[in-house]
C-alpha cells in the first residue's frame, strides 16, 4: 500500500524487538470476539488512476457553477478565487500542520491568524476578533450562547430576516441548553417591528444584513433599543463582500458581529468547509468563544504570537468552558488572508462596487420580464423577484435550459405561503451574456 | 530609543553612520521591523538584515501594505445608480493590500516558520497526524464537488449525493452501525450531536427532566464535559484507576435513574483499549442510559474491531485524524457521527437518502419519517473533507485501512519498547494501542520538564508530543506516531529520546530549560500574552511620542 512505509521485514523485526509473535498480540484487550479476523466488507486497495477515475465520474454527474449562468446565493457565494490563493494554501507547512501548540515552531500559522484577527476587526468595525468558527451559521449559534453569558439572561429574539438555516441552528442549540428563542415570522420586505419585542428579559436581537431576502438593515436603531434594555446586539451577515460597500455593523452599535467568511478566498464546495468570522468588543473578550491569537516575545525579546485567553477553552476549563470548540477553520481562514490581502481596500471596495452593480443591472433586467416583481427596495449583491409560478418549478425548468438561477424561498421555508418567491444573487463572475441567458429563459418558463 | 511596540530595539555594533539613512522611510521602517522581530540576529554573526540565509524575517502585513494596493485587476464598474439605501459605508476600513509577488513572499515566507508531517515527524497524540495524500487534494478540486453550490437544484448534484452516500456506506459498515450524519463540522461539533441525539431520545421517552447526568472519566478530552455541558447536562467524572483502564464497577456505582449517557474514549487517551468496554456498555443500557464513545482514536482499530459491536450508541468520527484529511492548522476538520438503531432515527437534518428518480436531500424536519432533533449547521457538512477521506477509504481499501491500523499499533509499540528502560511507563510495561503515554517520574530531579522535553524536540527536528494530557498521569507525554513513519524514522526518534534522556539525567539541563535554541523564536512568553491581550495590530503612536 502505498502510504504505508513499512515493509513485511520490517514488521517481522518490530515485532520481534517488541517481543510478541503477532500484531494481534498487540491487541489483546480487545474481547477475543470481537476482534475482527478478516478485512470489512468494503474493496480492497486502489491505484491512484483507479481513484481519480470513481471520484472523476462521480463529480461529472454535477454542474458546477463555473460552467453555466449561474445566480445562487442564500448564503454561499460564488466569487472569483485567485490563483495565488490555492497554491499558497497548499503549502506543506500550512497545509500539514496542526493546532499551534508549539508557538515556536508555528510562527506562520499564529502570524497569519494574528493578520486574519486584524483584519476582521477592521472590516466589522469591533475591537476584537476571534481566529475562526466553522461556518456563519455555527458562529451565530455560539453568539447567541455568549450573549447568553454576558447578560445572565437566557432569551434571543431572531429577525425574521435572518437565514432560517441559521435560525434552525440557533433554535436547535437553544432548545437543547432549555434556552428561550423567539422566531419572528418571515420578513420579506425588511420592515418587521423588532423593536416592540425587546424587553429588559432580552438578553439579544439577532439581524442579518444583507438580510436572507437581500433587503439592508439599519441597525442603530435596533442596538439603541437593544441596549436600553440590557440587550446586546448581534449583527450577522452571510456575504463578507458586502462589508466592503456597507457601513460596518460596529459603527452601528453591534456587540457581537458573526458571518460567513466563505466568499473571501473559499470555493463553494457544496456547502463546506467555510470559515466563520466572529468579533466583539474588547470588554466581552473573555466571554468569547474560540483560539485567539495574541502578540508576545520570546526569550530573547523577538516579537512573536501565541494562542491566548485559553483559560476560556475546553481543555482548561472543561465543563465550565465558554465553548467545546477545538479544531476551528483555520485553512479557510488562511484562504480568508490571503484573499482579503491580494484584494487590499481598494480591491476589496471595488469588488464590492462590481457586485452591487451587476446586482443593480440584473434587477432591472429581470423587472423588465412579464410574470416577474423585484421586491426590494433595497439590496446589495442578491434581491428576491415574485414570479408569477412557482420558483421551485421554475427553477427546474431553468436548469433545464442550462442557467443556475437562484434559490426558491420554499427550500428554506417550507409552508410559508411563499412559494413564488424566488432568492436571486449576481457577482463579479457573471457576464452580460450570462444575464441576457438568464433574461431569456426566463421568459420561455414563465 | 523605543520601537513601536514600546520595546528597545538593537544597538547597532558597528561604529559607521546608520546605513538605513538616506533609504526613504520604507526601507528604515523595515530594517527596524527586521531587527525588532528578529532580534539581535546571527548570535556571533549578526546580519543586517536580521535574516539568517534561508530564515527570512517577515513583518506583519499591516508594516508592509498598503491601502490603494491591490494584487487584483479589477475594472471599476460603469455608474449606476445604488440601492444602498443610505448604508453606504463613509469610514475607510483600514486594510492593506499587496500586489501579487509581494503576497506570494509574505506568505512563502510565513509557511517556512510552521513545522507540519512533510517536515518531519509529528507524534502529537490523540491527534494522528498521519500522511496527507495529494491525490485527495487533487479530487476535493474537481469543479464537480469543489464549485458547486449546496442550494442548486437537487437534479444537478446526484453526483455530490452520491459521493455523501458512499461515504456513509464506509463509515456505518467499518462500525457496524445503523446510520450516520455526516453534516458536523469536526470532532467537538460530533460530540455535540451525538450528545443532542441521546437528550433527544431521552426527551422522547418523557425523561428529559430526570436524566441529566452524564458520566465523563477524568481521562476524556476537555471537549467532552464542555459538550456536556453545553446542552446542560450535569458531569459526573469516572476517576482514573492506577491500571489506566475504566472499570466497571466504578460506572456502576455511579449509574442510576439520573444517569444520560457515558462519555468514553475507546481506545482512551491513555493509549489503551478498554477490555471491560463490552461489560461497561451493558451496565449503562441496563441502566437505560447511552453510550456516547469518543472516536478520536478510532486509527488503531479501523477494521480490527466495530464500535458496533461493542455496544457504542453514537460515535464521531475525526475525518482529519483518522481519515487523514489535512489539519491545515486547525481545521477544517469534519466530524460525521455514526449512530445505533436507537438513535438513529433522532440524526440531524439534512441527510441523504435514496428514492426512486436518485438520491434525494432531505434538509427540512417535516419532509423526514424520522425524528430529526434539528439543524447542526446551515448546508450539508464539509463536503471537502467527505471527498478527501473517500479517496482515503478507497486507496486503502478494507485490506489497507486493517493493515494500516495495525502499522498504526506497531509503531507505536515499537516506540514503548525502545524507551521503556529509560522513559516512566505510568501504567506498567504492556501493549499500548497506537499511542504510547509517559509520564514524568523519569525527570525526577533533574530539574528538567516536560515542557523541557518538548522544546529540547524541537531543536532536534521533531515536533513534540501531546503533553501533560491526559491530566490523569503527572507531566503526561503522549505519542503517537501514526502508521506514516518508517522504520528507520522511528529509529531516529527513538534514538534521539533516548540521548535526552540521557542527558536530563547527566544533568545538562541547559539544553532543555533554555531550548528550542534553533527554532524560528526562542521560548515564548505565554503569561505576557495573556496578562495584557493584544489581539490585533495597531497603527503605531507617531514618532515623536514614542520616542518620549
Amino acid at each position: 500500500m502505498r502510504y504505508l512505509p513499512l515493509s513485511d521485514t520490517d514488521r517481522g523485526e518490530m515485532l520481534a524487538r517488541i517481543g510478541v509473535d503477532h500484531v494481534d498480540e498487540l491487541f489483546a484487550d480487545v474481547p477475543k470476539n470481537l476482534l475482527l479476523k478478516e478485512p470489512v466488507d468494503l474493496p480492497r486497495r486502489k491505484g491512484e488512476l483507479e481513484v481519480e477515475r470513481i471520484l472523476s465520474r462521480m463529480s461529472a454527474r454535477n454542474i458546477p457553477a463555473s460552467s453555466v449562468p449561474f445566480f445562487v446565493g442564500a448564503g454561499a457565494y460564488k466569487h472569483h478565487v485567485p490563483a495565488t490563493v490555492d497554491h499558497l494554501i497548499q503549502r506543506s507547512e500550512f497545509l500539514t500542520s496542526y493546532t499551534p501548540y508549539q508557538p515556536e515552531i508555528a510562527q506562520g500559522t499564529l502570524q497569519y491568524l494574528f493578520e486574519f484577527q486584524t483584519q476582521v476587526a477592521a472590516l466589522t468595525g469591533m475591537d476584537v476578533a476571534n481566529a475562526s468558527m466553522y461556518d456563519g451559521s455555527t458562529g451565530t449559534g455560539e453568539a447567541v450562547l455568549m450573549a447568553h453569558r454576558v447578560t445572565k439572561r437566557r432569551k434571543a429574539v431572531l429577525s425574521g430576516g435572518l437565514h432560517p438555516h441559521y435560525a434552525d441552528v440557533v433554535k436547535t442549540l437553544s432548545d437543547m441548553a432549555s434556552d428561550e428563542t423567539v422566531i419572528l415570522a418571515p420578513d420579506v420586505a425588511g420592515t418587521e417591528d423588532i423593536l416592540s419585542q425587546i424587553d429588559d428579559t432580552t438578553s439579544c436581537v439577532v439581524v442579518q444584513t444583507p438580510d436572507v431576502f437581500g433587503n439592508l438593515r439599519d441597525l442603530k436603531p435596533i442596538a439603541d433599543k437593544a441596549h436600553q434594555h440590557g440587550a446586546l446586539l448581534i449583527a450577522v451577515f452571510t456575504e463578507a463582500v458586502s462589508l466592503g460597500l456597507l457601513t460596518s455593523p460596529g459603527s452601528q452599535g453591534a456587540d457581537i458581529v458573526v458571518g460567513e467568511g466563505q466568499s473571501i478566498g473559499n470555493a463553494l464546495n457544496f456547502g463546506g468547509p467555510y470559515v466563520g468570522l466572529f468579533a466583539t468588543q474588547s470588554k466581552y473578550v473573555r466571554q468569547m468563544p474560540g483560539r485567539l491569537c495574541g502578540e508576545t516575545v520570546d526569550a530573547d525579546g523577538n516579537r512573536g504570537f501565541v494562542l491566548t485567553l485559553s483559560t476560556r477553552e475546553q481543555h482548561i476549563r472543561r465543563d465550565k468552558a465558554t465553548s467545546n470548540i477545538c479544531t476551528n477553520s483555520g485553512l479557510c481562514s488562511l484562504a480568508f488572508t490571503i484573499h482579503m490581502t491580494l484584494l487590499g481596500e481598494a480591491g476589496l471596495t471595488r469588488l464590492a462596487r462590481i457586485n452591487h452593480a451587476n446586482a443593480v443591472k440584473l434587477a432591472d433586467q429581470l423587472a423588465g420580464v412579464k410574470g416577474v416583481e423585484v421586491l426590494n427596495r433595497t439590496f446589495f449583491n442578491e434581491f428576491t423577484v415574485k414570479l408569477a409560478k412557482p420558483a421551485a418549478e421554475a427553477v427546474e425548468r431553468l436548469a433545464e435550459k442550462g442557467v443556475l438561477a437562484g434559490v426558491p424561498v420554499s427550500r428554506l421555508l417550507p409552508g410559508a405561503g411563499l412559494d413564488n418567491l424566488l432568492l436571486v444573487a449576481s457577482t463579479e463572475v457573471n457576464t452580460d451574456d450570462d444575464r441576457a441567458a438568464f433574461v431569456a429563459a426566463l421568459k420561455e418558463v414563465l | 530609543m523605543l520601537n513601536r511596540q514600546g520595546r528597545p530595539t538593537t544597538p547597532r555594533a558597528h561604529g559607521v553612520a546608520d546605513p538605513a539613512a538616506g533609504m526613504g522611510d520604507q526601507a528604515a521602517r523595515l530594517q527596524g521591523d527586521a531587527t525588532r522581530a528578529a532580534g539581535p540576529a546571527g548570535g556571533s554573526h549578526p546580519t543586517f538584515t536580521g535574516n539568517k540565509a534561508l530564515a527570512q524575517v517577515e513583518p506583519l502585513l499591516f508594516e508592509i501594505g498598503r491601502t490603494d494596493t491591490t494584487g487584483v485587476d479589477l475594472d471599476e464598474p460603469e455608474d449606476f445608480a445604488p440601492r444602498l439605501g443610505g448604508l453606504e459605508r463613509r469610514e475607510p476600513i483600514g486594510l492593506p493590500g499587496l500586489s501579487e509577488p509581494e503576497t506570494m513572499r509574505h506568505y512563502v515566507r510565513l509557511s517556512q516558520q510552521n513545522y507540519g508531517i512533510d517536515t518531519g515527524l509529528f507524534p502529537l497524540g490523540s491527534c494522528t497526524m498521519k500522511h496527507n495524500a495529494r491525490l485527495n487534494e487533487r479530487v476535493a478540486r474537481l469543479p464537480g464537488f469543489a464549485d458547486v453550490h449546496p442550494l442548486q437544484p437537487v437534479s444537478t448534484v446526484q453526483g455530490a449525493l452520491e459521493l455523501m452516500n458512499e461515504l456513509g456506506r464506509y463509515l456505518v459498515t467499518l462500525t457496524n452501525m445503523t446510520a450516520v450524519a455526516l453534516s458536523p463540522k469536526a470532532g467537538a461539533h460530533g460530540e455535540l450531536c451525538g450528545m443532542m441525539a441521546i437528550k433527544a431520545a431521552i426527551e422522547a421517552k418523557g425523561e428529559g427532566a430526570t436524566r441529566n447526568v452524564v458520566l465523563v472519566p477524568d481521562s476524556a478530552h476537555g471537549t467532552n464535559p464542555a459538550t456536556a455541558a453545553l446542552i446542560g447536562f450535569r458531569v459526573k467524572p469516572v476517576p482514573a484507576r492506577e491500571d489506566g483502564w475504566v472499570h466497571v464497577e466504578d460506572v456502576k456505582e455511579r449509574l442510576g435513574p439520573d444517569v444520560a449517557a457515558i462519555m468514553l474514549t475507546n481506545p482512551n487517551t491513555c493509549g489503551l483499549f478498554e477490555p471491560q468496554v463490552a461489560e461497561i456498555a451493558k451496565a449503562i443500557h441496563d441502566a437505560g442510559a447511552y453510550f456516547y464513545c469518543d472516536g478520536a482514536n478510532f486509527n488503531a482499530i479501523v477494521g480490527k474491531a466495530k464500535p458496533g459491536d461493542l455496544g457504542v450508541d453514537a460515535m464521531h468520527i475525526n475525518l482529519h485524524k483518522t481519515f487523514s484529511t489535512p489539519h491545515g492548522g486547525g481545521g477544517p476538520g469534519s466530524g460525521p457521527v455514526v449512530l445505533s438503531e436507537r438513535l438513529a432515527p433522532f440524526a440531524p437534518v439534512p441527510f441523504v437518502r435514496a428514492g426512486k428518480d436518485g438520491f434525494e436531500l432531505v434538509e427540512q424536519e417535516s419532509d423526514a419519517a424520522e425524528k430529526p432533533f434539528g439543524r447542526m449547521t446551515a448546508f450539508h457538512g464539509q463536503m471537502g473533507m467527505y471527498v478527501r477521506a473517500l479517496s482515503y477509504m478507497l486507496s486503502h481499501g478494507a485490506d489497507g485501512m486493517k493493515q494500516a491500523s495495525e502499522d498504526a499499533v506497531l509503531n507505536a509499540n515499537y516506540i514503548r519498547a525502545g524507551l521503556s528502560d529509560l522513559l516512566s511507563l505510568p501504567f506498567g510495561d504492556k501493549p499500548c494501542m497506537h499511542e504510547v503515554l509517559f509520564d514524568d517520574s523519569w525527570l525526577k530531579d533533574t530539574g528538567v520538564t516536560t515542557l523541557d522535553v518538548a522544546k529540547a524536540m524541537i531543536d532536534e527536528g521533531y515536533h513534540p508530543m501531546t503533553m501533560y494530557f491526559p491530566l490523569v498521569v503527572h507531566g503526561a507525554m503522549l505519542i503517537e506516531p501514526t502508521e506514516s513513519e518508517s522504520k528507520s524514522s522511528l529509529d531516529l526518534f527513538i534514538a534521539t529520546l533516548r540521548d535526552l534522556a540521557f542527558a536530563a539525567k547527566n544533568g545538562d539541563t541547559e539544553r532543555f530549560t533554555g531550548a528550542p535554541y534553533h527554532a524560528p523564536r526562542r521560548r515564548l512568553d505565554e503569561t505576557r500574552a495573556a496578562r495584557s491581550p493584544v489581539l490585533k495590530w495597531t497603527p503605531p503612536a507617531p514618532v515623536a511620542e514614542a520616542a518620549e
